[in-house]
Formats: structure tokens, C-alpha cells, sequence
């Protein structure tokens, strides 16, 4: 299944600190890439709710909470944790490569959405 | 009057003591301990070892109690023999004191398997407060410590050490963990969970010699196999204090022999405690020994009657996370007994019922024991299980748990440990008022061994008293569930540096929005600075020192000491705002100047170029002193309010706080800067200074209470310092000072800062002053930042490819 990414080059790993997220703007698309201790995981970058920069929010296991209102988001899967909250966001695959952090951007899939339609 | 004397200064015989005295009794009592402490709760010793408990907090009878009971104390005396004829004993100095009854209550002693190698230096056991102190003395970071014994003891110690930061490992003669109150499954079970907290278990092993030259390096096998060690404690079970009376020829086997009344095979002396040997059997935990007592005190004073019997034992592990609770028998080879079953690898929970004729008589419950009372009150009452079945595993909960209690029959025993029922919980808060559970604790003594009562107790309190007041125990979050009080003990106690650490050791490793900047708070007031400080751990506001608005840009508020500024200063803020295209530029409500809309990126060029300090204005922390213009201008100004308040800012500017803090000096009581009403104000009058505290007007409007009125402003100053780092280091992290005062209450609040003794004042006012000379102005981080990316924005180093999810 993984053969085939198209793996883009995005900043060097060190870029991020543990348990931190960085925003990266690439033409339209803005990401947000956190190392969790070591491993990074990547999402859409604005919240659902008002557009919170959730690179900015604090790291709570593999979930992110926005800075601005507080939602919840697994950046594993993009899911909204709790449930009354109801909109999700895109994540990336995500690898390190000779110290330099790579995103396929063109598998991002919301899971609720994309897989329902 | 007779004399009583009791060998033993322990849990069994002061709680035998203490029935004797509700007695009346006609005795003049003697009691000797070898240790040169005051009785305490030897239980929690493994709570003071993993530091959760301070030693102070373990005391069950201070030295008032003794001495207004007239108890003759001996501590530090070790009694050495009986002479049973001349009815006296002796203690190590050969003095002798006579008795008229005698009662043993020597407790037991750590037992030290005959391996070779156990008299070197660094091998100690965990009985008592002594040994715990020394482990204290001896665990550091890094430590490698070997506990020899897989028990409930040798558990906690392991804890205990583990979490003072050294590699811990447990060994443990039998295949299985606690083997005496876990079957197999049970003890893989806790296993897990063990080693999930990083202590390393090591089964079956057969500890061959304790190595070293001296001082112990290491541990062999009976395999041959080593393992290195520079500490080991050996927590191999207990063995009963019954040589004084094997010397004197009174009946001894394992333990001192004693009937169902207590008395030994002389009629003179009586026994209580782990050192007694009770139809065959030995004991090792508090429950029955407290029953004993009662017995006992009742034989003693001539009120013969009651009888004892050695209850079903029930036994539960007191480390955090890992719930182990086994009650009654664990033998499921027994004839006739019955096994149900439930487990969930996932979420490591295990229970297992044995049940005979419909009756349960035994259980092991690992990883959820919340049923654990409903449980033992079947168990005990021998309730009829036939219409239960279908409900064993996951028993009803009462609907109102007020009725559950109310049900109850009063000879039912809510606190085991101290055998408490709920009959004397009913009669004391009738003849004492009781109210709070603290009240309940110091009367009826409920819930202050092992504390797993404290929930029904809470339920009797609730269903019984009309003006039941809750005890408000905050704790942190679900992340770290304990007390602000309690964790910061732990942080300092445990002298733990960072949130990371914390959270490895005493919650849920994750960590959330909630307890994160709490904790890194926290960390920061009781270090000032000599901590690790962990970025990822503060709100963005934090990271990058300005206030985040809705679109995700920033705003800057320059600090304006006293809310006085400069043409210089204000032609810098212009030129800033046309340089960085600054959509607003406003007088904020505190007296200075916001500059909002401010790109992240650009933060560092801004504030350099203000060349201003920060104000603050995003951080919970000191914000701002308004002042007016005071004696300077004003016709009414009868002190100087600017510049004492230009003062106070300086002082006390970069600090943290548990919420934000902003004060105000007025220089009359017209009070044109609104001092009444912020978190510290400082009122002059003619001739003196008003230092008024916890005002508020904002999402609350509270007017401030006097903390104390002076003379001179230095005085005022210094009275503003003490309650700012009083609220520092009492107030929970987000609890503003409008709160603070009122949880407290300013009489409190007056007595711990500016009418507390000269020397808890200067310790207060010197940590205050380490924590300032240690701070430092945030923005300086715009040209020296912490990480390569704290305001760059990343570029990609590639731009993408066509045709992306947008
Ligand atoms: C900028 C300012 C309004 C203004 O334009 O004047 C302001 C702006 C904000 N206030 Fe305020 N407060 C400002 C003066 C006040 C005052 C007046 C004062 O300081 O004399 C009060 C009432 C006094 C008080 O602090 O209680 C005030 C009571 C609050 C409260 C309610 C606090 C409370 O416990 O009652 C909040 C919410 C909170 O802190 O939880 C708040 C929160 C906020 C926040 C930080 C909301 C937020 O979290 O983003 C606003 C930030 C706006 C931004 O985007 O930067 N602000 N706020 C004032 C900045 C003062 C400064 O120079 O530092
Ligand atoms: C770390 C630890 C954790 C424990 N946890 C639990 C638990 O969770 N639940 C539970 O039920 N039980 C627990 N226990 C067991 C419980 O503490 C004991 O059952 C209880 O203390 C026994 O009371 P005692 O009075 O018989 O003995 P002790 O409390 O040991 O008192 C005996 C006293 O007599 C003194 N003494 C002995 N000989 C002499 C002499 N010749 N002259 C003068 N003084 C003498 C001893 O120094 C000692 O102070 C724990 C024990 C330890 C060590
Ligand atoms: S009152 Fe304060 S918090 Fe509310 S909108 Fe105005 S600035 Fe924001
Ligand atoms: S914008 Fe993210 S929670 Fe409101």
C-alpha cells in the first residue's frame, strides 16, 4: 500500500521540538507537523471551528487541543475527540529521511468525509 | 491504682491502650517502644517512602496525647526480660520496673533469609520509620536497587524507590507475584502492570549470595546467573516478637500463644499484635489486630467476655495505578468451590469470585477493584448469592448510595482497619456534631489507616448529616489526580525537574491543557529557574510571549511602569506601528499601549525595536501597576502613588503567578486607579498606607480585604510582597487572588504573611527574591531563541507537486 508515496521534502527534523507542532504553508495547503517524541505525524493546519492555528496548541498523547477554543483533534486520524464535536480534519503520512521530515500530500484524507463520500 | 505495662510502642498495643482509657480503667500505664518515635501509622510507610506522605503526617498519637492520657513513655528503651515471679521486666540499661499486668505488643520483625552476604553495607529491610529514612538517605537518580521479595511489602518498597529515580528490580522466589493473595493469573496480571511502571521483575529467582566487597555490588543466583545491585532490600515476610516471652517461659510456638480473650499461658500477661500466635495462626496485617486490641481491653479491665476471631483476611496494594485488591480464600481446589471469572488483557483488568453454596468466600480483583465494598460486605454478611448471578462480575450500584449505608445494619464495620462501625460513626456525629470528614477522622479515627473507606464513610456522612460540608480537595486533572497541595509536596519532595517527569511518575504520561501549564507553574515557583523548562508543556502565549488573537497573529503590550511613559517612548511605538503595517494600535484598560495584529514572525524585530520590556499582558503572571498621579499633581494626593507604584512594578515585573496579578496604587482614598478592586492595591492615606487584597471587577466584582495598614511605604511594599508570594506559592494555578483570599480567608492570610514571625516573613521575602533575581524579561528571547523555529515560519524545502487535496 505504501509503495507508492510521493514523498515531498518539508524542513529538517530538528526544525520541531518534542511535543511542539510547526505550520508550513505549501501553495494553498497549510499543514501542521508535530514531532510526538520522535515520531511526526501531520494535519491540516486551520481548526474546523474558526480556523485556530492548531500548530500552536498544546500536545496531549497523540491528540492536539486548539489554542484558541479548546477542541480536541487525534492527529493520527484527523478525528475530533470528543464527540460533540463534529468536524475532522486531513492527515498526512508522514516518515523521516535522513533527518529530514517528508509529507505525502496527495494521500491527505479526512476520514469522515472522504470516506463517506 | 495497678500497674500496667506494655512492651511495644506500636499500632496493636496503642490502639489497645487507647480502648483501655475509653474504659476508665483504674491503671497507671507504662508503655515502652524500641523505636524513638512517637506511635505512628506504620501502613503508610510505603506512602512516605514513594513520597506522598511526609513522616509528620503519619503520626497516630502525638506527644500531647501521651502526656495528657498520663502515660509514662519510654522511648528508645528496649525491654530484654520478664521475671515472671517478681512481676517485673527489665529493659537494656538493667533498670526494672514492676508490673501488676503485662501486655506484649512487640509487633514483628523484617525476616532475613540466611543468605550469605546479608550483613553488608546498602542491604536494608522496610519495617519501620527508621529504615524507611534510611532508604530515603541512600535512593538517588540512576540507583541500582534489587528488592528480594515479590509480596505487598517488597511491591510498595520497589515503588517507593522507583519513583525516588533509581532502576529498580524485584525478584521473587515463586513463579508468581503475591502468590499469597493472587492466583497465577492474577500475578501475571500485576505483573504487567509493574513492569508497565519501568520496574523491572525477575521470576522465579533464588537469591544465592549477596556480593560485594563491603558495601553490597551485586546479587548471584541459585543458577549462577549475577545481577548488579547497589542497594537491596529485603522484604522476605515477617516473623513474630515472641522471644522476650519464649525467655520467660510463657507458651510460645510461631508467635506468643493466646486464647479468644488474649491472655497468654500466664495469667499476668496478656499479648496483642503481630507478636500473638491465635489458634494455630499469625497475623500480618492491621484489620484483625485492632479487634484483638478491643478484646483485649475489655479482659484487662475486668470486662472479660468478648471473644476473638480471626476474620476472612483482605489485602490490598497501595501503589497508584495499580489496584490489587484480594479478600477471603484464594483456593479454588477447595471442595465444592465454585470460580467466576472475568478478564480483559486490554484494559488489564482481571476478577475472580470463588463461591460456595451460593455464598462468596473469596475474590481477586486486579485492575478494577471499584466493586471491591460491595464485594466484601457480601462476603462478610454471607448474603445469599442465588439472585445476583446473573450480576456477579458487575454488581448493581445502588441507585441512591445514600440508601445503600442507610441499609446497613449499625454493627456493620465501615472501617476495618480501625473497626469502626457504623453504629459509632452514627453516635458520634450525634454527640459531637460532626460534619466534615475531617471531624469524622479525628473522632472516630474511620478511614485513617488504609483510606479505602473513605468513600463509604463519605456516603454515611452525606446520607446522615443535614448540613454535610464537602471537603473541597481540588485535584489537578484526570491526568495527575492528586491535590495542588499534594503535588506540590511531591514536586519538591521528589525534587522532580520536569513536567515530562512528573507526568512519567505520577500520571498518565500524556499530560493535557489542563495540567501541562499547571504543572510547568508549578515547577517554575518551587525552582525559580532551575528546572527544566519544557516549552511544549506552556500555552502558545507562553512560547512566544504575546497574546494570540482570533486570526492567529499576536498582540504586544510594551511594559509602561505605572502607566507612565515618554515622548521617546511613544514616537518608538509609532514608528513601530507604521514599519509593521500594525492594524491597531489602542490604550488598553490598564493603563498602556497594545499593539495587535502582530505576525508571529515578526515579533522578535518588533519588540527590538520598541526596546521596551514586555508587559506581560499575556502571561499569568504580573501584569501591570496602575497608579495616578498622585502627591506629584494632585491637590488631594497625600502620597506619592506613581512612583511607589513605578516601584512595586519593578520589584515584582517577570514573575509568574498562579493567575494573572494586577495592582494599582492610589495616592488617596478618592482611589482614581481602582486599588479596591485588583488583586494587590496599595491606598495611600495621610500618614499611612492601606495594603488591601484579592479585589476584583471583572468576570466577578469583589472589593479587596485590608491586609494590614503601615506607616511608611517601604512597609507597604513589603507587605504587597509577602501576600504576592504567599498567593505564589498557595494559590492553585488558575485560582486569582479574588478566589485565593476567599478559600483562605484573610485572617489566615494575615497571620501566614505580614503577622507571621520575623523569620517566616524573611523566608518568604527571600524565596521571592531568588525567584526575582533568577527571572528575566521574555522578549529578550526574540534575539537568543529557545528553539531554531520559536518565531521563524517553516519554509518547505520542496515545493509540492500538482494536483493536491486542498
Ligand atoms: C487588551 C485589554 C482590553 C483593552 O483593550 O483594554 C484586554 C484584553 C483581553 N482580556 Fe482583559 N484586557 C484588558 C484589561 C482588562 C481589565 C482592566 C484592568 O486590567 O484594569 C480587566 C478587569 C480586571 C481583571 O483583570 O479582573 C480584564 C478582565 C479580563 C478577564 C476577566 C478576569 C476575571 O477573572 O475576572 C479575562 C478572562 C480571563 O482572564 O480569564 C480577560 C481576558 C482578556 C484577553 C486576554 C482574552 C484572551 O484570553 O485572549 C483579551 C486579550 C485581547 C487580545 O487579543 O490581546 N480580561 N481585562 C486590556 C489589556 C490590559 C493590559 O494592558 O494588560
Ligand atoms: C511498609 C509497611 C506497609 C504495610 N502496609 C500494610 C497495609 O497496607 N495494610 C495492613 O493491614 N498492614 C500493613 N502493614 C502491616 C502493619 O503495619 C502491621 O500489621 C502493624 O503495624 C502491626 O502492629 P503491631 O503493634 O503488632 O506491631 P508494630 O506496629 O510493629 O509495633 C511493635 C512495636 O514494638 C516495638 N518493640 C518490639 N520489641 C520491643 C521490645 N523488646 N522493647 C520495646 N519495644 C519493642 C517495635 O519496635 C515496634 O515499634 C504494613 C507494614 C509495613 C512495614
Ligand atoms: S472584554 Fe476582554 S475578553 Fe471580552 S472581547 Fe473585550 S477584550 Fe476580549
Ligand atoms: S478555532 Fe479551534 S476551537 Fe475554535
Amino acid at each position: 500500500m505504501n509503495s507508492h508515496r510521493n514523498w515531498t521534502r518539508i524542513t529538517p527534523a530538528d526544525n520541531i521540538p518534542p511535543r511542539e507542532g510547526r505550520a508550513v504553508k505549501i501553495g494553498d495547503l497549510e499543514i501542521a507537523v508535530f514531532n510526538i517524541n520522535g515520531r511526526f505525524l501531520t494535519i491540516e493546519n486551520a481548526c474546523p471551528h474558526k480556523g485556530g492555528p492548531l500548530c500552536d496548541g498544546i500536545v496531549t498523547g497523540t491528540a492536539v487541543v486548539c489554542p484558541l477554543h479548546g477542541r480536541h483533534f487525534d492527529l493520527e486520524t484527523g478525528m475530533p475527540v470528543r464527540a460533540a464535536e463534529p468536524s475532522c480534519l486531513a492527515v498526512f503520512p508522514t516518515c523521516v529521511e535522513n533527518g529530514v521530515v517528508m509529507v505525502d500530500l496527495e494521500a491527505g484524507h479526512r476520514t469522515l468525509e472522504s470516506d463517506a463520500a | 491504682m495497678k500497674r500496667l505495662v506494655v512492651v511495644g510502642n506500636g499500632m496493636a498495643g496503642v490502639a489497645c491502650v487507647e480502648q483501655i482509657l475509653k474504659r476508665n480503667p483504674e491503671f497507671e500505664i507504662t508503655i515502652f517502644g524500641d523505636e524513638t518515635h512517637v506511635n505512628y501509622n506504620r501502613i503508610m510507610l510505603s506512602l512516605v517512602l514513594a513520597g506522598e506522605k511526609s513522616a509528620d503526617e503519619i503520626v497516630l498519637n502525638d506527644v500531647d496525647w501521651y502526656r495528657s492520657n498520663n502515660i509514662r513513655t519510654r522511648l528508645g528503651v528496649k525491654i530484654s526480660g520478664i521475671d515472671r515471679h517478681a512481676r517485673t521486666v527489665v529493659d537494656e540499661q538493667g533498670q526494672t520496673t514492676p508490673y501488676d499486668k503485662l501486655i506484649l505488643a512487640t509487633g514483628s520483625s523484617a525476616f532475613i533469609p540466611p543468605i550469605p552476604g546479608v550483613d553488608k553495607q546498602n542491604v536494608h529491610v522496610f519495617r519501620t520509620l527508621d529504615d524507611t529514612h534510611a532508604l530515603m538517605a541512600k535512593a538517588r537518580k540512576g540507583l541500582s536497587a534489587v528488592v528480594i521479595g515479590g509480596g505487598l511489602l517488597g511491591l510498595e518498597a520497589a515503588r517507593g524507590l522507583q519513583v525516588r529515580g533509581c532502576d529498580v528490580t524485584v525478584i521473587h522466589l515463586s513463579p508468581s507475584l503475591m502468590e499469597r493473595q493472587l492466583d497465577a493469573t492474577g500475578g501475571e496480571y500485576l505483573k504487567r502492570r509493574i513492569e508497565g511502571l519501568g520496574i523491572r521483575v525477575m521470576l522465579p529467582r533464588q537469591t544465592a549470595a549477596i556480593m560485594g566487597n563491603g558495601h553490597v555490588d551485586g546479587l548471584r543466583f541459585a543458577t549462577g546467573e549475577e545481577l548488579e545491585a547497589e542497594l537491596v532490600v529485603i522484604a522476605a515476610g515477617i516473623r513474630p516478637n515472641a522471644d522476650l516471652g519464649r525467655k520467660a517461659g510463657i507458651e510460645v510456638n510461631r508467635g506468643i500463644v493466646v486464647n479468644d480473650f488474649m491472655e497468654t499461658s500466664d495469667p499476668h500477661i496478656f499479648a496483642v499484635g503481630e507478636c500473638t500466635e491465635h489458634r494455630g495462626q499469625t497475623f500480618g496485617l492491621v484489620a484483625p489486630l485492632f479487634d484483638q486490641a478491643r478484646v483485649l481491653a475489655a479482659t484487662i479491665t475486668d470486662n472479660r467476655g468478648p471473644v476473638f476471631a480471626a476474620g476472612a483476611p483482605a489485602a490490598k496494594l497501595k501503589i497508584m495505578g495499580v489496584d490489587i485488591f484480594s479478600a477471603g480464600s484464594i483456593d479454588d481446589k477447595e471442595p465444592g468451590v465454585e470460580v467466576v471469572r472475568y478478564e480483559d488483557p486490554a484494559l488489564g483488568a482481571y476478577k475472580k469470585l470463588l463461591i460456595r453454596d451460593n455464598r462468596l468466600v473469596g475474590m481477586i480483583l486486579v485492575g478494577d477493584v471499584e466493586d471491591e465494598h460491595t464485594y466484601l460486605d457480601w462476603m462478610r454478611n454471607g448474603t445469599d448469592l442465588a439472585p445476583l448471578r446473573r450480576q456477579l462480575l458487575f454488581p448493581p450500584q445502588a441507585l441512591d448510595m445514600g440508601l445503600e449505608v442507610a441499609d446497613m445494619p449499625d454493627s456493620e464495620t465501615i472501617c476495618g482497619c480501625n473497626g469502626v462501625r457504623k453504629g459509632d460513626i452514627i453516635q458520634a456525629i450525634h454527640t459531637h456534631g460532626i460534619a466534615t470528614m475531617g471531624q469524622l477522622r479525628e473522632r472516630t479515627k474511620a478511614s485513617t489507616s488504609c483510606g479505602t473507606c473513605a468513600g463509604l464513610c463519605q456516603k454515611l456522612l452525606r446520607a446522615v448529616v443535614p448540613d454535610f460540608q464537602e471537603e473541597t480537595k481540588t485535584t489537578l486533572c484526570a491526568c495527575v489526580p492528586y491535590s495542588y497541595e499534594r503535588l506540590r509536596e511531591i514536586v519538591r519532595g521528589q525534587k522532580l525537574k520536569s513536567v515530562e517527569e512528573v507526568l512519567a511518575i505520577y500520571g498518565n504520561r500524556k499530560g493535557c491543557e489542563v495540567c501541562k501549564p499547571a504543572l510547568s507553574y508549578m515547577l517554575d515557583m518551587l525552582w525559580c529557574g532551575d528546572h527544566e523548562e519544557d516549552r511544549s508543556a506552556r500555552y502558545i502565549n507562553d512560547r512566544v510571549h504575546a497574546n494570540i488573537q482570533k486570526d492567529g497573529t499576536f498582540s504586544v503590550v510594551p511594559r509602561m511602569r505605572g502607566g507612565v511613559t515618554s515622548p521617546d517612548e511613544l514616537r518608538r511605538i509609532a514608528d513601530v506601528a507604521d514599519k509593521y503595517a500594525i492594524p491597531m494600535v489602542k490604550v488598553t484598560g490598564s493603563q498602556r499601549i497594545d499593539l495587535l495584529g502582530v505576525k508571529k514572525a515578526d515579533l522578535p524585530a518588533v519588540w527590538r525595536d520598541l526596546g521596551m520590556p514586555s508587559g506581560q499582558a499575556y502571561a499569568k503572571g504580573v501584569r501591570m501597576v496602575k497608579t495616578c498621579v498622585g502627591s506629584e499633581f494632585c491637590r488631594f494626593g497625600v502620597q506619592d502613588s506613581t512612583n511607589t507604584g513605578i516601584e512595586l512594578e519593578a520589584r515584582l515585573e517577570n514573575l509568574f503567578t498562579p493567575h494573572k496579578f494586577k495592582m494599582a496604587v492610589v495616592g488617596c482614598p478618592r482611589n482614581c486607579a481602582e486599588a479596591t478592586v485588583k488583586d494587590l492595591g496599595l491606598i495611600g492615606q495621610d500618614g499611612s498606607w492601606q495594603v488591601v487584597v484579592g479585589g476584583a471587577a471583572g468576570k466577578s466584582v469583589r472589593k479587596a480585604d485590608l491586609l494590614v495598614t503601615v506607616d511608611t511605604r517601604e512597609e507597604a511594599l513589603e507587605a504587597g510582597e509577602l501576600f504576592f508570594q504567599y498567593y505564589r506559592e498557595n494559590g492553585n494555578y488558575l485560582e486569582r487572588s479574588y478566589d485565593f483570599v476567599e478559600r483562605l480567608g484573610i485572617e489566615k492570610i494575615r497571620k501566614e504573611t505580614v503577622y507571621a514571625s520575623e523569620e517566616e516573613k524573611q523566608k518568604l521575602l527571600d524565596r521571592l527574591r531568588r525567584s526575582k533575581a533568577l527571572s528575566h524579561d521574555a522578549w529578550t528571547e526574540g534575539d537568543r531563541p529557545v528553539n531554531p523555529t520559536q518565531f521563524v515560519q517553516i519554509q518547505a524545502m520542496e515545493t509540492a507537486r500538482e494536483g493536491l487535496l486542498v
